[in-house]
């Protein structure tokens, strides 16, 4: 049967169901309400709730417009100078690990694209091993594995009960997973509940996932932007490291430089000898190329040279902490309100005990709608809120937001 | 403790990009690097435009850098647009081209496989032999089958368009096939404009399904405008066609990773349908696109000096190949060669499908220090004034005893 060229070959293709997390912002821009409060993506906002380029990155930039660099093609694995910044930056520059050539780097496009990559890895090198990711989890996370066909089931995490963690249900799901599963945890500041093992808590994890012959595999955002401290930040992923384990890492440089669109990050794996990491970032550079080819050079040349340079890491290291601590002082104006507005005697205390970006404030679906049909305030379905976006002018505005939601809403 | 990456082998080097890495580790004074297609300047040197630099000046240390819309940059993909389809198309106007913003075109190809995976999962795409070696491995990736299609032949150096068009009638009615729009890699032979056209007809006979690869619009024959022919001719054969454009040769922003990734519909509904299907393939590949290449490119498309500029630049680089084409190929005849190097010539874009084996090569690269790919491909963008005749030179020795 002929097929003339008048009826389209993509005919029968619906429309793609917005995305549950960026859709948010395009919901926002497109309401009209003065009050309106964008608490969806987890983008950095000052307290004017204005975008904030870091003046690192400025200075950075203006220092390569001045160097006049070339626009060539990076190598397959990205930019040498920023692989081994990132590196160091995750394990300390003194870790065995590096003064071993143990580490495979390859930049990849912010966290997501390394996440895919390592994926990919996963797909090719262990066919029917499964990830498990944590309940909740960042909703792109699922989809990034289903695209790349790697099978994933689910770990207990958040216990609605205390809106705190579910640690007896984690190790024990973590425990019952096939031998030589993939464990995907979060380094710091947990999206999307912002609820963080403790120091014990992850050896403890470690210990089950050493006993199961599990691999760890760590997604790291927000290295610097959770407590303020870079080495702090990555303490989860270097305990690990130090047991002589092997890791799968991606990091991105979104947050914590404030890079978001230049998509910058990192694949990295811990291999337990030099030779099988040679071999491994061989076949990572494999899977990028049929993706991308080689990755953008912009933001991988900002990172190198805010980290290679004293002045401006240590600039950096400053601006990342006013950048936590506002998050901080938000909180506790946030929780504050709560307690003195609402006089039901629930406990809020939640918000100052999780850390990061995001706050998962309990809500479900229903609540989280009426935060935005009735407040517009634009939040995530799964009550995740951003306090990146929050400013403490609005926090009393927000308090009577939820606490409405939360009482008046089931 | 045993590891867990015993089986992984050592992946082989990419046979292109692999070739400058064992370029830049030679320590020969006299080496030349023909491999990868990345265009020099007649020092050798790689260019920055200086539409780009004044771009760059503009938008330096000022700008947010909030995510980009998975579909990317809008201006961008808007300039982009007309670029392909035309300054005044009907179907920007008519709203009908779905478009979104893609890692250059490697990124375009790619999230078009995976497209065509998930919505054609019987289809298969028909690759011209040869082709760039990536193509390959992005259909495989994405798990589209492949077929082949003949394309250069050896004999001639020339293009094979008798049993191309065999093999389109043969293919069963509505196969994919991927096509270059121009300058055609590696082989640098391209059809003529009535080869066009009695493709286009032979395709809507069939009920192909064409998608173009245009990575060289402008670098081409220094008309942005005649490099876009083929595409304007399936356009105006009322083929709905997908396009992946790049920007890496023709504004020289390679690393940046910048192009765009287009597909025709019938009207403005089954656009944003495909749109919004296209964004979520990229929202599980990267999220959204870099930002630094389309601020470059919409701040010089979108100012009438810039493009300006830009045209003019772009001009200079294809006269340029093409000055250095002649050049070799003069060097060759005059050197005494015996066989015929009028193929040079004749091929357009930036490479040259030189006909070498891959014993000649490799003698090439082990005796002379001339780097290429093994398929006999030459990056003119390479060769130079202070190199064409050493280059000349190798070639003629490695090939009198042919």
């Amino acid at each position: 049967m002929t097929v003339g060229v008048n009826v389209s070959r993509f005919e029968g293709i619906a429309m793609a169901p917005p995305d549950p997390i960026l859709g948010v912002s395009e919901a926002f821009r497109a309401d009209t309400n003065e009050k309106k409060l964008n608490l969806g993506v987890g983008a950095y906002r000052t307290e004017e709730l204005q975008p904030y380029v870091l003046k690192v990155v400025k200075k950075a930039e203006n220092l390569m417009l001045e160097r006049g660099e070339n626009k060539e093609y990076l190598p397959i694995e990205g930019l040498a100078a920023f692989n081994k910044a990132t590196a160091e930056l995750l394990l300390g520059a003194d870790n065995p690990v590096m003064k071993e050539g143990r580490i495979a780097t390859v930049q990849g496009l912010s966290g997501t694209g390394s996440l895919r990559l390592a994926s990919a890895l996963i797909e090719r090198y262990f066919p029917g091993a499964k990830v498990l990711i944590s309940s909740p989890t960042w909703g792109n996370h699922k989809n990034i594995f289903n695209d790349a066909r790697v099978p994933w089931s689910e770990y207990r995490y958040y216990d609605p009960k205390t809106v705190g963690l579910d640690f007896e249900g984690m190790v024990a799901d973590i425990k019952a997973a096939p031998e030589g599963s993939f464990i995907l945890l979060h380094g710091c500041a947990h999206n999307p509940t912002g609820i963080d093992p403790t120091p014990e808590q992850w050896e403890k994890i470690a210990d089950v996932i050493q006993e199961k012959n599990h691999i760890p595999f760590f997604d790291v955002a927000y290295q610097g932007f959770a407590s303020g401290s870079l080495d702090q930040d990555a303490a989860s992923v270097r305990l690990f490291a130090a047991r002589g384990m092997e890791i799968l890492v991606a990091q991105s440089y979104s947050k914590n430089l404030g890079l978001y669109a230049e998509r910058i990050g990192a694949i990295n794996v811990v291999c337990s000898s030099a030779d099988a990491a040679a071999r491994v970032k061989s076949q990572l550079k494999r899977l990028a190329r049929p993706m991308y080819s080689n990755p953008p050079v912009h933001g991988a040349r900002i990172v190198a040279n805010v980290v290679g340079d004293p002045a401006l890491f240590g600039e950096w290291k400053a601006e990342m902490e006013l950048m936590a601590g506002r998050i901080k002082n938000v909180r506790q104006k946030l929780y504050d309100s709560l307690m003195a507005k609402d006089k039901s005697g629930k406990d809020w205390s939640f918000i100052l005990k999780q850390i990061g970006m995001f706050s998962f404030t309990g809500l479900n679906k229903a609540q989280s709608e009426n935060m935005t049909n009735k407040w517009h305030v634009y939040m995530t379905k799964d009550g995740r809120i951003s306090l990146a976006g929050l400013s403490l002018a609005k926090c009393e505005y927000l308090a009577d937001a939820i606490i409405d939601s939360y009482h008046n809403v089931s | 403790m045993s590891s867990w990456w015993r089986s992984v082998e050592p992946a082989p080097k990419d046979p292109i990009l692999g070739v400058t890495e064992a370029f830049l580790a030679d320590p020969s004074p006299d080496k030349v690097n023909v491999g990868v297609g990345a265009y020099r300047d007649d020092n050798g040197k790689p260019v920055v435009l200086e539409c780009v630099r004044e771009a760059e000046r503009r938008i330096a240390g000022n700008l947010k850098m909030e995510y980009l819309p998975m579909g990317g940059s809008v201006n961008m993909v808007q300039e982009t647009l007309k670029l392909a389809y035309g300054e005044n198309s009907e179907f920007i106007k008519d709203k009908r081209i779905a478009a979104v913003q893609s890692l250059s075109g490697t990124g375009a190809c790619r999230l078009f496989a995976d497209f065509q995976k998930r919505f054609r999962p019987d289809s298969q795409i028909y690759i011209p032999v040869p082709t760039w070696a990536n193509h390959h491995n992005i259909w495989r990736d994405a798990q589209v089958p492949q077929r082949s299609y003949h394309y250069y032949l050896p004999e001639t150096r020339g293009l094979d368009f008798a049993a191309l068009m065999d093999d389109v009638k043969n293919a069963p009615d509505g196969s994919f096939f991927l096509l270059h729009a121009c300058a055609h890699n590696p082989t640098g032979v391209d059809p003529t404009e009535v080869q066009w056209r009695e493709i286009s007809y032979q395709f809507k006979v069939k009920g192909h399904f064409a998608f173009f690869d245009m990575a060289y619009q402008g670098f081409a024959s220094g008309d942005p405008e005649r490099d876009a022919k083929s595409i304007r001719i399936f356009l105006n054969d009322g083929h709905f066609i997908g396009i992946s454009q790049s920007y890496a040769k023709n504004m020289g922003l390679y690393g940046q990773r910048v192009g765009c990734l287009s597909v025709l519909c019938e009207d403005e509904k089954q656009a944003v349908a495909v749109k919004s299907q296209l964004q979520q393939l990229a929202r599980r590949m990267y999220s959204n696109p870099p930002l630094h290449g389309a601020l470059i490119v919409s701040t010089i498309l979108g100012d009438p000096d810039l493009k300006k500029l830009w045209l003019k630049e772009v001009k200079v680089m294809a006269d340029r190949i093409i000055g250095m084409r002649t050049a070799l190929r003069e060097s060759l005849e005059k050197r005494g060669s015996t066989l015929s190097w009028r193929h040079i010539t004749d091929q357009i874009g930036m490479f040259c499908y030189s006909g070498l084996t891959p014993e000649q090569v490799d003698r090439l690269t082990n005796e002379y220090h001339i780097y290429m790919t093994r398929n006999g491909r030459i990056s003119m963008a390479g060769v130079t004034t202070g190199n064409v005749g050493y280059l000349a030179n190798a070639i003629h020795e490695v090939t009198k005893s042919a």
